[in-house]
């Protein structure tokens, strides 16, 4: 709910997001799809819309598209249809986009959200189809021309497209990064949203709570979840001015200038278009075998909600941090190769607290830890068998990080073994206490004091002495 | 249905072509005339009649054949490039588009 | 002149293959065919130097034993089959100095068969038309002449200078491709043979699309046996084609057997039209004549969608096209004419470089499929064409092929017919329904009216163009047709 000059509104947004399909060659030729290499060194003639040349379509694409329907819960079209979808535009070579209109490859589905507070929200999601991505127009290589790249031209896309469900920026954030999740869990696409692997089109309308659906603003090609947020919030404030200054919005295509904060209709012909969708000539309808997608859906991956229910009721972990680890699958494995026969909580703690920090220090993801899951799991069975501390552990990992090597190995070359023998720590204890008889005199009025004898033991002992035992012998040797 | 210049220029720019003024008018009533001819077929009944999109399956029932995910092709940037009335630093080229 | 080139696809065949000539010479004999038919504008690009270089490499080929179907036969092709390394432009201004870097699947087995080529023949820009005259290159003159009228005479189209190059004997066979009839009625303007093969029996791939569910390779020749063996060299399965047919190719040249006894054929009534010439007529009653007196048993059966056929092929072939002709747009290849913005430069470019014909056509496939149209025109045409496939499958349950003429009448002058499209449209109202239906169809020289070559036509079932070749021969030999063309290419 946003306030208003003249009272609350409320946002609705539906999203339209466009996934880069994970396929080695694009959707109806057998270019590949790397991303950044030379400009118009993956492409094929029949990616240039070069005369007499067809498409054929990537199997793989296929299987990718029903799996993520499977993944977001959504029925499965048996039988779909490819249509032409026409237009004139420098990157779009063909003069249309192969695209799915009226009868997409997967129907109604939903993405279920977990709040802030705890509580789940369901978006439902309207559809999803395949098609081809545009390549690329550069408009700042050169003052009167635009130069066309078509490396990315005819790479397969699905385009997910939400219902109106989402109700704030922060929703629409929460949903995207959810089915990012759901899409690299998946393996059926990268999420990687600096590469344009994930683009999102915002269509945002306001209306008073209770009242009907407003007319929207669609935002183009938002590429990362901020600017999703960011362009949300400001389309939705300049909304409510223009209606609360009396006016009326206008049905549009807008961009978000990301420099200047703010949303502006584009100037190219983009509101104007008649797309002229008719069933692509040169395709026939898919049809897919009930069988296969039987099979694909048995096969599917544990998806991030049954896994951090999992992750609850076995590990005994608290929902957030269970959210935490299932975020990614690579965490999610490797949290459970850590926890593998230990002490979950402590390998949560790990993960989440030293290893995340350790890995934002270094900007790396899980999949480059210098830390491996067995290594991590050693340091705790370390812990857990006495022979060294927690504070201990802590540098031993610092250790780890810089090196790579094994927690026992560091521990045996720098002889971190914690001291659990009682003669060696009274020595300590004995020789700290005649050190400082002016503090031994204070412990009277003043037993914190005894924090101070157990940092002066364990800076004698390089921090070896077992911290039980010193405390232990300080107590009985101070009060008697 | 008779075309008026209007809708041919608005269909003319739809599809991208330049027609002059003078073109307009006996662009108009041709079109018209065909589309007048064309229009016999609103006598026949088609009422629960599906359209055929395609006789290779609708008639000889095929489905979409599906290739394997493998780079056979693209690697071959001469040959895209070859044809192309202007070119720059590998790249096509038009007059600048303003978004 | 050379007695070589009277020789038919298969009697030169046999005579390379008893060496009484060789492919080189052969090929240097219809070279000069093909310059002497200049006239005509035949061709658009003739390739001699590659017609000789095609010729050694398959007389090498022999005498190493290796014999492809069509050996050292040399071949025109269409302009509208993309050849690697040779201009091809769909008869076109828009594809100006368009070199494809690939060649079409049909005309790489056509060479992987052995045959030689020997230039790209003219045709109706991008396919469009009916009369060869909406070439950017020019119209092609039909090789005959009404007796005793000297005007020249369009070819029929699209596939004109194919039709023409044949008839004109500057080509032992040529590639047509058939969206409405565009092999079929040029084929019988010509006195030639045509045949349009079930959609997905050739593949597409490579051949520039005018209207891709109706778009269907096929080979035009002299004889119904040479198009059996170049049709079965063109034929086959194509993964890199989406609509090609998977199912096995027969040897198409067996099938000539010659027997039709108890072999039904469909006499469709609606096929009587208004203002039908009486020689058109009797001509096709002798056809029924013909194969009755071979054994077979006409039928009179009932397409009662017919007259519609032609209205629907104006909307699906337009919209498709209009789709398909996108891509000319002077950014990857051929014509660009520069302008100020974008826009400027896409407009002006598509205005040169697109003849009236493509632009009506386009224009019309644009308004079609445009908002609030679509239902109206191209989802009801749509609907027209399912119950035109549905009158023929109905009809192959009573006969086992459909004998028709394949046009209202014979050649007309070039320019006649001109300034009223629908007029032109007409002369397809014969050939069109196959082609919605996608069926194969055979036109086969029959006779003459006023002088001039009339075709009968056979449309046959789905992938039983052996039986559309057996009753073509049927009807080739009864009829008997040698007449000859006033030009033949050398000889004037
Ligand atoms: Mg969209
Ligand atoms: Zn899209």
């Amino acid at each position: 709910m946003i306030k208003g000059r003249t009272g609350d509104w409320e946002v609705v947004i539906g999203l339209e997001v466009h996934a880069q399909v994970v396929a080695r060659a694009k959707l109806f030729s057998g270019a590949a799809t790397d991303f950044g290499v030379e400009p118009n060194t993956q492409v094929s003639t029949v990616d240039a819309a070069f005369p007499g040349m067809l498409p054929v379509i990537n199997r793989h694409c296929v299987e990718q598209a029903v799996k993520t329907g499977l993944g977001i819960d959504a029925e499965i079209n048996l039988h779909s249809v490819f249509d032409r979808k026409n237009y004139f535009y420098p990157d779009l070579p063909a003069g249309y986009q192969i695209s799915q209109y009226q009868q997409p490859i997967v129907g109604h589905g939903r993405v279920t959200l977990d709040m802030p507070d705890g509580s789940t929200r369901e978006i439902g999601i309207t559809r999803l189809h395949l098609e081809q991505d545009a390549g690329k127009s550069l408009h700042d290589q050169h003052p009167r021309e635009t130069y066309v790249d078509l490396n990315r031209a005819g790479i397969g896309l699905m385009e997910i497209v939400s219902e109106p469900d989402l109700r704030s920026a922060e929703e629409a954030g929460i949903y995207l990064r959810k089915l990012r999740s759901i899409l690299r869990y998946l393996g059926t696409c990268d999420g990687n949203m600096e590469e344009g692997s994930l683009r999102c089109d915002c269509n945002v309308s306001v209306r008073r709570p209770g009242a009907p659906f407003g007319t929207r603003c669609e935002i183009k090609n938002l590429n990362s979840v901020r600017f999703v947020m960011q362009a949300i919030e400001v389309e939705a404030r300049r909304q409510i001015t223009i209606i609360e200054d009396g006016g009326t919005i206008a049905q549009q295509t807008r961009l978000f200038d990301t420099a200047r904060g703010e949303t502006r209709p584009m100037r190219s012909k983009e509101n104007d278009y008649d797309y002229r969708y008719f069933p692509d000539p040169d395709l026939l309808p898919l049809v897919l075998d009930p069988a296969w997608v039987t099979r694909l859906r048995a096969e599917l991956p544990e998806l991030p909600d049954k896994k951090r229910a999992r992750f609850i009721a076995d590990y005994g972990l608290g929902v957030e941090e269970a959210g935490v680890l299932v975020a990614e699958r690579a965490t999610a494995a490797f949290f459970e190769a850590v926890a593998e026969g230990r002490d979950p909580k402590a390998a949560a703690n790990w993960v989440i607290g030293d290893l995340f920090g350790a890995l934002n220090r270094k900007g790396v993801g899980i999949e480059a830890s210098p830390v491996a899951a067995a290594q991590l799991g050693g340091l705790i069975d370390l812990i857990a068998d006495g022979t060294i501390s927690g504070r201990i552990a802590k540098d031993v990992f610092a250790e780890m990080v810089e090196t790579g090597a094994d927690p026992a190995a560091i521990v045996e070359a720098k002889g971190l073994r914690q001291v659990t023998d009682t003669g060696a720590i009274e020595a300590a204890v004995d020789a700290a206490l005649a050190a400082n008889p002016a503090q031994v005199a204070q412990y009277a009025q003043n037993p914190k004091v005894l924090g101070f004898f157990v940092g002066q033991v364990m800076k004698a002992t390089q921090g070896k002495a077992n911290p039980a035992l010193v405390n232990e012998l300080l107590k009985k040797k101070l009060g008697g | 249905m008779a075309l008026d210049k209007a809708t041919v220029a608005r269909i003319a720019t739809l599809a991208r072509i330049r027609l002059s003024e003078a073109e307009l008018e006996p662009l108009a009533a041709e079109l018209s005339g065909i589309l007048d001819w064309i229009e016999q077929l609103g006598e026949v009944d088609t009422d629960n009649v599906e359209p055929m999109t395609s006789v290779a399956q609708m008639a000889f029932g095929m489905t979409l054949p599906m290739r394997d995910d493998a780079v056979t092709d693209g690697q071959n940037r001469d040959a895209v490039l070859g044809n192309a009335p202007r070119t720059a630093r590998g790249f096509f080229t038009v007059p600048k588009v303003v978004e | 002149m050379s007695e070589l080139t009277h020789l038919t696809l298969a009697e030169a065949r046999d005579g390379l293959a008893a060496k009484r000539f060789s492919a080189r010479e052969l090929a240097a004999a219809l070279n000069n065919a093909v310059a002497a038919s200049k006239p005509l504008n035949a061709f658009i690009t003739a390739t001699p130097e590659r017609a000789l270089e095609m010729a050694a490499a398959s007389d090498a080929r022999r005498a190493s034993g290796q014999v492809g179907s069509l050996e050292g036969i040399p071949l025109a092709i269409k302009d509208l089959f993309c050849t690697a390394g040779v201009l091809t432009t769909a008869a076109s201004h828009i594809l100006d100095g368009f070199v494809p870097p690939y060649e079409s699947t049909v005309t790489a087995k056509l060479w992987a068969a052995g045959a030689v080529m020997l230039g790209k023949t003219n045709l109706d820009e991008f396919a469009m038309g009916s009369s060869n005259t909406t070439s950017y290159y020019g119209a092609v003159e039909n090789p005959w002449r009404r007796p005793g009228d000297n005007r020249p005479l369009v070819p029929g189209g699209s596939s004109g200078g194919s039709a023409a190059a044949v008839a004109a004997r500057a080509a032992f066979g040529a590639t047509g491709t058939d969206t409405g009839g565009s092999i079929r009625q040029p084929a019988s303007f010509c006195g030639i043979v045509g045949l349009k093969p079930t959609y997905g029996r050739c593949s597409r791939w490579g051949v520039i699309a005018f209207a891709s569910s109706l778009d269907h390779p096929g080979p035009m020749t002299r004889t119904v046996r040479d198009a059996a063996i170049m049709l079965g060299a063109m034929a086959g399965h194509d993964p890199k084609d989406s609509t090609s047919a998977p199912v096995p190719v027969p040897n198409y040249e067996a099938a000539l057997t010659g027997d039709i006894k108890g072999l039904r054929v469909g006499i469709p009534r609606e096929y009587r039209v208004d203002g039908m010439p009486a020689e058109v007529e009797s001509l096709w009653q002798s056809g029924i004549d013909w194969l009755r007196a071979a054994g077979a048993e006409p039928v009179e059966i009932s397409l009662k969608m017919t007259k519609y056929a032609l209205p629907a092929y104006y909307i699906v072939a337009p919209a498709e096209a209009s789709s398909n002709l996108a891509r000319y747009d002077g950014v990857r290849f051929g014509l660009r004419v520069e302008g100020d913005s974008l826009d400027d430069m896409y407009e002006k470019t598509r205005a040169a470089g697109f003849g009236a014909e493509v632009r009506r056509r386009v224009l019309i496939g644009t308004y079609v499929l445009s908002a609030g149209y679509y239902d109206a025109y191209y989802l009801k045409a749509q609907k027209v064409r399912m119950l035109i496939a549905r009158d023929f499958a109905a009809a192959f349950e009573r006969c086992d092929c459909i004998l028709t003429p394949t046009t209202p009448s014979a050649a007309f002058a070039i320019g006649e017919k001109s300034d009223d499209p629908v007029a032109m449209y007409l002369n397809d109202v014969f050939t069109v329904p196959a082609d919605l239906a996608g069926l194969p169809a055979v036109s086969v020289p029959a006779g003459l009216s006023e002088g001039l070559p009339l075709g009968l036509q056979i449309i046959g079932r789905a992938f039983d163009e052996e039986t559309v070749l057996r009753v073509g021969a049927v009807l080739e030999r009864a009829a008997d047709f040698r007449h000859l063309p006033s030009f033949i290419a050398g000889e004037r």
